[in-house]
């Protein structure tokens, strides 16, 4: 039976598409900023790698609460590789925020920032997902515990989002607002093509990581089943 | 260090953490590859056992 998930080469090739249109509308179409200088440019890698993390711990708490409404079993590894993948964009974004920090404001981090503290927990709590998952023995009990957890962590995201747009202290840049994008046309743009290109690029990234992942789980049984 | 430099430097850890990634999935792919390898040497073996 054909799947209806579109294919993952050419979901791969869509993100090579987005990623190279992305890289020349941000270095080559939109303007520089008057503020910030050519160091603007990090906004159009951090922020979306930010968003994907969120959106990737989202599909991680989703897939999480259809384990535990349907107990079906292919939604434990759906969820525990969705989380795993927005790990690894919640660094990126730590990293690369760092990096324009250090290029705005002279340094790496602020611990008085808020809002970089709650991305950092929010980073950490997903952290230890994978130190309780694998403190369980594999089999039920480990698959409802690392559900809930990962649906606890969800509360976390809004307040993370949020906590950019409550604080006080605006060292942040606060972009999108209720009023629009403080930005040009062109550079929304280039922005949007960024984000499409990274979260094509996440779902390819999940898509490969899960397929590795259940094919283990199938060569496990086997061998099983064999010896 | 310049703007430029921590502008190459955020999307240079882009990059090097996506081709991290994909030398990790290549050696896991691998040794799936020789796992599945293994496994088809032991059915044919219990076959060809009877």
């Amino acid at each position: 039976m054909r799947s209806a998930n579109p294919s993952v080469p050419l979901l791969a090739t869509i993100a090579i598409g987005l990623t190279s249109l992305a890289v020349v509308m941000v270095f080559f179409v939109a303007p520089e900023d008057v503020d910030q200088g050519i160091s603007q440019r990090i906004f159009y890698v951090h922020v979306p790698i930010a968003l994907t993390a969120y959106v990737c711990f989202a599909l991680g708490a989703w897939k999480a609460l259809r384990l535990l409404w349907t107990r079906g079993e292919r939604y434990d590894l759906e969820s525990y590789t969705a989380i795993h993948q927005g790990t690894i964009f919640g660094a990126l974004t730590l990293l690369t925020g760092s990096i324009w920090a250090k290029a705005s404001w002279g340094v790496w981090w602020l611990w008085s920032e808020d809002q970089l503290v709650l991305f950092l927990v929010l980073f950490l709590f997903y952290c230890a997902y994978f130190m309780l998952r694998f403190s369980l023995e594999p089999g039920a009990r480990r698959e409802r515990i690392s559900a809930v957890y990962a649906l606890f962590g969800v509360a976390l995201i809004p307040v993370s989002f949020l906590a950019i747009r409550l604080a006080e202290n605006f060292i942040h840049p606060t972009v999108f607002t209720r009023d629009g994008p403080q930005m040009e046309g062109s550079m929304f743009a280039a922005f949007c093509v960024a984000w499409a290109a990274l979260l094509v690029l996440a779902y390819v990234m999940y898509r490969v990581e899960l397929l590795g992942k259940r094919t283990d789980a199938h060569l496990r049984l086997l061998r099983e089943a064999l010896t | 260090m310049s703007q430029e430099q921590l502008v190459a430097a955020a999307y240079g850890v882009f990059l090097a953490v996506v081709l991290a990634w994909i030398v990790i999935i290549a050696a896991k792919l691998s040794r799936l590859e020789r796992e599945t390898a293994e496994l088809a040497e032991l059915a044919q073996r219990r076959r060809d056992d009877g």
